[in-house]
């Protein structure tokens, strides 16, 4: 009978005992070890979150980056095209001016030979005037002894002159 | 690999735990007078002045517990002066004869008769009538074997939550290295699985350290108890006083934490005819009682069961006198003591778990 029985002592021992575990484990365990598992969880799920919050952050990031990126593409592209186009339009601006001056040169030779060949000819003609003089004079001379000699032969000369 | 070097490592400490059991059990069968499963068993279950190790039930190896009397005023002397007292025989007029122990020194003028102490009448003796004295008895408050369990095992429960606790303190909210890692998961699963998943949301965190507290109390007690040596093997949760006590714990809590709709829910049970509200009123109220009444029952009956069990199988190889019987007896036993490792963590579980179903339902807003 006395197994299911109360015993007073024991339970006055009870009371006690386990009223002080209770104490000193809620105050000493049961707290500092909830507030801490506490405070890692929420620790943890305000990582996740950063780290969800982070993904997008990154996400739209990269978004940005491909957007610059491509604008820089497309204008690198930009550029050097206008930079062949330039180096082609000075190019072809070089070529004509060199084929301008090239003319030109060309034009000016064309126009030195041509008045130096004038001058010459006109020297030429100078001299055989004057050869033509001399030779008119000498004959003159010779043939002033012979009248009808002298004009036979001013004649032949004259008309040989023309042929020139 | 490791896993079962683990497992079997835990074999071996339960086979060595059962091998002590054998041999305390044999300490019966040793003596003289023929061995007596019942009183065996019946001493082992019930509380002690002594802590008894090894030997003869008197006078073997045994650790003498302080007793402490109230009688006008407090007596405090060692248990020794019962135990290894004056053995005395009465003997009725029908033939019928008890012995009690007679203390010397100290504890003269009391007697020890299955560890109940009484006063001596003035013959100096035990007045026997029925099956009990019917002396006079002084308020015994005694460090007894069960109060003795009882401070170990609170001890262990404070060192090892104390030092979880330390972690913590120590290393702030990281994740749990060493004992902490191993008592965390069993603390969340106390507040989540037992006291969040019944209690309402915004209350339930009140109520988490009174439910770890009877868990781990229950639990590492039921632990403690499985060990057949001495700093374990008291019968102490499966002592109706300890289970009384915590059921009535639960029982305070479940009535001073009762809202306006539980009391209602008693008194004037809502959705139904008036008579049958008048007829519902003594149900819920006895309803209050049992509730509780269950878990007390529930946890002595599981323990001391567990214990019996043990010890009436290992009682076969005394029964049958011979020690080839081990070969039934030990192989049970052990299969027995596996399963209350497991039962003593379940009952620690449902005790709390159905606490929690308690003040869940005390607590309960009413929903409509």
């Amino acid at each position: 009978m006395d197994l299911i029985l109360p015993d007073f002592g024991l339970l006055v021992w009870t009371g006690l005992v386990f009223s002080l575990l209770f104490i000193l484990l809620a105050k000493f365990a049961w707290k500092p070890i909830l507030n801490a598992v506490n405070a890692r969880e929420q620790k943890i799920a305000e990582a996740l979150a950063l780290a969800e919050k982070t993904k997008a952050e990154m996400q739209a990031l990269k978004a940005e980056n491909d957007q610059i990126l491509k604008t820089a593409r497309a204008e690198r592209d930009q550029i050097l095209k206008e930079a062949k186009e330039a180096a082609n339009a000075m190019v072809e601006e070089a070529k004509s001016k060199a084929k301008d001056e090239a003319t030109k040169i060309v034009e000016s030779a064309r126009q030195n030979i041509s008045s130096e060949k004038a001058a010459a000819m006109a020297d030429l003609k100078n001299h055989v005037a004057t050869l033509s003089l001399e030779i008119a004079e000498k004959v003159i001379r010779q043939e002033l002894t012979a009248d009808d000699k002298q004009k036979a032969l001013a004649d032949q000369f004259a008309s040989e002159i023309k042929l020139n | 690999m490791p896993q079962i070097g683990k497992l079997s490592s835990l074999l071996q400490v339960i086979v060595l735990a059962l091998s002590f059991t054998v041999f305390q059990a044999s300490a019966y069968a040793s003596e003289e007078k023929s061995f007596n499963v019942n009183e065996m068993i019946m001493h082992h279950i019930k509380d002690a002045h002594e802590w008894h190790i090894t030997g003869p039930e008197h006078g073997g190896v045994s650790v003498y517990l302080p007793v402490i009397l109230h009688d006008n005023g407090f007596k405090v002397f060692s248990s020794k002066y019962f135990y290894h007292g004056k053995e005395t025989e009465v003997k009725l007029n029908d033939s019928t004869t008890y012995h009690y122990l007679e203390g010397v020194g100290p504890a003269k003028g009391y007697g020890l008769y299955h560890e109940e102490i009484y006063k001596l009448n003035h013959e100096g003796k035990l007045h026997f009538q029925g099956d009990h004295p019917h002396n006079a008895t002084p308020t015994d408050l005694s460090i007894t074997k069960n109060v003795a369990s009882l401070i170990i095992g609170s001890l262990l429960i404070l060192i090892i939550m104390l030092s979880v606790a330390r972690f913590y303190r120590k290393n702030g909210a990281v994740a749990p290295k060493g004992i902490a890692k191993f008592f965390e998961p069993i603390i969340v699963m106390v507040r989540d699985d037992i006291a969040k998943a019944n209690i309402d949301h915004h209350k339930y965190q009140k109520y988490v350290p009174y439910l770890l507290t009877i868990f781990f109390f229950i639990w590492i007690n039921n632990m403690l108890g499985l060990i057949p040596i001495i700093p374990g093997g008291a019968n102490l949760t499966g002592n109706i006083t300890i289970t009384f006590f915590l059921a009535f714990c639960t029982l305070l809590v479940t009535v001073f934490s009762g809202n306006k709709n539980y009391w209602g829910h008693i008194f004037w049970m809502p959705g139904i005819p008036v008579a049958m509200k008048i007829f519902m009123i003594p149900i819920e109220l006895i309803g209050i009682i049992t509730k509780p009444f269950a878990l007390m029952v529930r946890l002595f009956a599981n323990i001391t069961a567990g214990h019996i069990i043990v010890l009436a199988l290992i009682s076969i190889i005394f029964i049958n006198k011979n020690y080839a019987w081990a070969g039934l007896s030990v192989p049970m036993a052990l299969f027995i003591s596996v399963l209350e490792i497991l039962v003593a963590f379940l009952q620690g579980f449902l005790f709390a778990m159905l606490s929690s179903l308690f003040i869940g339902a005390a607590v309960e807003e009413a929903h409509h």
